[in-house]
């Protein structure tokens, strides 16, 4: 039987050491990506300007063309647009939910979040290139591998995240500030708009930089539907290509230390730091809402 | 302009169908994702191995590996993440540690999976030359899972009533023997439900484990259960394409006749076996409450 | 009550002690000599060896490798070859690191590697594959010169009427720029010129090519002649008047082809040098002919790169 005293200490230090062990692999991973993602400025001697600036990707031509601003531009417009779709109904799916529904819509209602989380994106992908591809080929135009149907799937994907993460802001609203506008004689339309929504902003702020990042990093559905040409977005029904998607299709083929497997270990790094300067916005975005409380 | 009690009813009107699209747009994927697969589902095609060119094989291998992948990435992360969950919440002060920690969770769940897919490919693949194999794979699926279990852990902890933990002190009791005989144990209800949630989410992870765990599996031979041997199938460095990648490698690669019937029966395994994880992490939740609390 | 926990513990460090073992395991399990006794068949392959290897890379060779596989796992119950594709580049790339035991390729090594990044890697000839212009089958053009070929691929021709068709805007389907079907075609049909980039949609592999082709209407673009030949959803277009067959490639009159390779890390051992040998044996010689690959040994004209 273990001395009670000693345990305790074992406990105390073995918890202490899981905790530095999550804080070693988080640093370990983002010090490498860091690390020889930015090989391709320090090491391969490509210029910021070439990377960012120019479109003209051939790892494989001489000199290597390095242009990043298809996948990077690829991302923005793929995620933009998604968030465009799903926003409307995200937000009013959670006004729904928490200040509409009487109950037994919202028993019914939060199941299908958790389900429409729960299917996997692979599965998202699939139905987009079985059912939606050729859709959007036969009925609106072009190869239907387009930037619609990246949106489209991805609005169906970061729906959930918009709609749950709302709802339990405006939930967390405290209920007074609903009762006085009501015992004033406001309607409930007016007050949900004009009253609670915009108590639960930064919530519902919160939960489009969520969606937003979560869109920026997935990167099987999309590569099933976007075509992969490299070229800029101008198009929504015209194949183009993300930065997650060049970098499933390209990083099996490189070699470690090549210059073409670091402009995709770039390609990670920016994607990295795109979802710290998210956790940032929203910690900003948060910063006053604990003090209220 | 009109009225408000119109502007309110249309208002209404709106939410509802708003809620009522989302409803009938998960019905109508679940609906097409059973329809196009449960007539693709047979015993042959849960068990049997994948033909790789010819038409008629099957999914056996990889529901294995999923399986398999997940239970080892449970086995790693729940104690870690308990571990964590358990520091952070009952033996952590306000400090730069804990700051340190709770910033490197957020980062970790914020990473795309492809990023740590390449990760693992960098670092279990080529450096420790593990290959694309069962080990890689449950190291990123770790990565992946890791914080999402420790919060899992820390919003179970935190729950549990103050009263229990003084009241276990004040029978006498250490910090570390009120940790796991009494707040763990009422922490048990949420801790399961959220497990059996997370599990969900690991079995239907494909960008992590294409560049780890593979696009291929050997066939399984079932007869040879020792890990040290080369044929068996809880060998650790054969490949191990599970479940997910397999609709996308099935379609990437396009070998197969009947590629898309794969793709759907194989999708619509993937879609059961989350919803049976939800319905079970709602049960074993509801049911381990009520013994607990007698209610 | 927690010897539960305890218990998950145990198994953790099981697992984790494990894993180290094998870490320290893995560099020769899978290049270890097999304890080979005296089952060496007459052709000079071994049946008895066991083991589990991954072959991975060219789409093209895909097929070939996989029913070779086949084949020699029922010659070979303790065997376990698992097939992946990827393309060349995969191949050569993972080979070059040593994450997989075979790399399959339709270039030589120098194409796609550098010399640092190409010490050591042995290189298996197993057979030779034709590549062929492709279009979906309602397309009525049934030949197209080197120059026409080249405008279309740079985006300077863009319906097929242009080039003898009728109406029908001109939809590119390409590869990677790590495929090897891809560099081959660019070499031998393209005259070495690069790919408009942007113009055209991009599929994985040669089977993604193939159904992407025979679903698309008015689309080009290339594969390997072990697919399009055995592939009635696709139409093979002629290059310069000289059509795709096998029978062109061996006299030389047809130009783009490819060796098959299969490379390994030093010279194989194993397991690996097994499923080589079986590879290069004339025990796959029919199925080579059957799959719609060339035997190496019937070439009347041959490449060093």
């Amino acid at each position: 039987m273990i001395n009670v005293e000693l345990s305790n200490k074992i406990g105390k230090y073995t918890t202490f050491f899981c905790a530095i062990l999550i804080i070693t692999i988080t640093m370990a991973i983002i010090l490498v990506i860091a690390y020889k993602g930015l090989a391709i400025f320090t090491r391969d001697g490509v210029s910021l300007r070439n990377f960012f600036l120019t479109t003209k990707f051939n790892p494989d031509a001489t000199p290597p063309e390095m242009g990043a601003a298809t996948f990077i531009a690829g991302s923005v417009a793929v995620s933009l647009l998604a968030l465009l779709f799903s926003a409307p109904f995200g937000i009013g799916l959670a006004i729904f939910m928490a200040e509409i529904s009487r109950g037994w819509e919202r028993k019914i209602m939060q199941p299908v979040i958790e389900l429409f989380v729960g299917i996997p994106s692979v599965v998202y992908g699939w139905i987009g290139i079985s059912v939606l591809v050729p859709f959007i080929r036969n009925n609106i135009g072009g190869m239907g591998f387009s930037l619609l149907a990246g949106g489209i799937v991805l609005a169906i994907m970061i729906l959930p995240t918009i709609a749950s993460v709302s709802t339990d802001s405006l939930r967390a609203n405290p209920a007074d500030i609903r009762e006085g506008s009501l015992a004033l004689g406001v309607t409930r339309w007016q007050t949900i708009l004009m009253v609670m929504v915009p108590a639960a902003m930064p919530g519902i702020l919160t939960s489009i930089v969520l969606a937003l990042a979560r869109a920026f990093g997935e990167a099987l559905a999309v590569q099933m539907v976007i075509g992969n040409a490299i070229r800029m977005p101008t198009s929504l029904l015209a194949p183009m290509n993300t930065m997650t998607s060049i970098i499933t299709m390209d990083m099996s083929g490189t070699v470690m230390g090549a210059v073409d497997n670091d402009v995709l270990w770039t390609l990670a790094f920016i994607l990295l730091l795109i979802s710290v300067v998210f956790i940032l916005i929203i910690r900003t975005i948060n910063r006053g809402r604990t003090a209220m409380r | 302009m009109i009225g408000s009690r119109n502007s309110e009813r249309i208002a209404t009107a709106i939410f509802y169908l708003i809620a009522l699209l989302v409803s009938v747009l998960l019905a109508a994927l679940i609906g097409y994702i059973l329809y196009q697969g449960l007539s693709v589902i047979n015993w042959h095609f849960l068990t049997a191995a994948p033909l790789p060119y010819q038409a008629g094989g099957g999914i056996g291998p990889e529901i294995f590996n999923s399986l398999m992948l997940l239970v080892l990435t449970m086995a790693l992360t729940v104690p870690l993440g308990l571990g964590v969950g358990i520091y952070l919440s009952e033996y952590a002060r306000e400090g730069r540690i804990t700051r340190a920690i709770r910033i490197c969770i957020e980062s970790l769940a914020s990473m795309p999976s492809i990023v740590i897919g390449i990760f693992g490919l960098m670092l279990f693949v080529v450096i420790f030359k593990w290959g694309f194999s069962v080990i890689s794979g449950v190291m990123a699926l770790t990565a992946l899972n890791l914080p999402v279990m420790t919060r899992l852990a820390e919003d179970a902890i935190k729950n549990v009533s103050p009263d229990l933990r003084e009241a276990s002190l004040a029978l006498g009791a250490t910090q570390w023997q009120t940790i796991t005989d009494v707040v763990l144990v009422a922490a048990i209800p949420g801790l399961v439900t959220g497990i059996i949630l997370s599990a969900g989410r690991v079995f239907g992870e494909a960008a992590a484990l294409l560049y780890t765990a593979g696009t291929t599996t050997s066939a399984l031979n079932f007869t040879d259960l020792n890990p040290l041997s080369n044929n068996s199938p809880f060998y650790l460095l054969r490949p191990a394409e599970t479940l997910a990648v397999h609709i996308w490698q099935v379609n990437s690669e396009g070998l197969n006749p009947d590629a898309t019937q794969i793709a759907n029966g194989a999708s619509a395994v993937l879609v059961i076996m989350v919803l049976i994880f939800n319905l079970v992490s709602r049960w074993a939740g509801n049911w381990l409450f009520s013994k607990k609390t007698g209610q | 009550m927690f010897s539960s926990k305890r218990g998950l513990g145990l198994a953790l460090s099981v697992v984790l002690a494990g894993s180290i073992l094998l870490s320290g395991c893995a560099s020769n399990s899978r290049t270890s000599p097999a304890p080979s006794t005296s089952g060496v068949s007459t052709s000079g392959v071994d049946f008895t060896v066991s083991g589990n290897i991954t072959a991975a890379g060219s789409t093209a060779l895909q097929p070939l490798v996989e029913q070779a596989a086949t084949q020699f796992m029922q010659s070979d119950p303790n065997a376990k070859i698992s097939v992946q594709g990827g393309g060349s580049g995969t191949g050569l790339a993972q080979i070059a690191q040593g994450s997989v035991d075979i790399g399959d390729s339709d270039l030589f090594a120098a194409a796609k590697l550098t010399a640092a990044q190409a010490t050591g890697l042995v290189d298996h000839q197993v057979c030779v594959v034709g590549f062929t212009t492709v279009v979906n089958p309602n397309v009525t053009v049934d030949n197209l010169t080197t120059q026409q070929l080249q405008q279309i691929f740079t985006g300077k021709i863009t319906n097929w009427s242009a080039v003898g068709g009728s109406n029908l805007p001109i939809t590119i389907i390409n590869r990677p720029t790590t495929s090897g079907t891809r560099a081959t075609f660019k070499e031998y049909a393209l005259g070495g010129l690069e790919e408009a980039q942007g113009i055209a949609l991009t599929e994985d592999s040669s089977g993604a090519v193939a159904k992407a082709v025979s679903g698309t209407p008015g689309s080009i673009s290339y594969l390997a002649l072990s697919f399009a030949s055995s592939n009635n959803t696709v139409k093979m277009v002629s290059l310069n008047g000289v059509a795709p067959t096998n029978a062109n490639i061996i006299s030389g009159q047809y130009p783009i082809w490819s060796y098959e390779h299969m490379y390994t890390k030093g010279d194989p051992q194993g397991m690996t040098k097994a499923f080589i040998d079986y590879m290069m044996s004339p025990a796959v010689a029919p199925l080579i002919q059957q799959l719609g690959y060339i035997v190496g040994s019937s070439m009347t004209v041959s490449r060093t790169s």
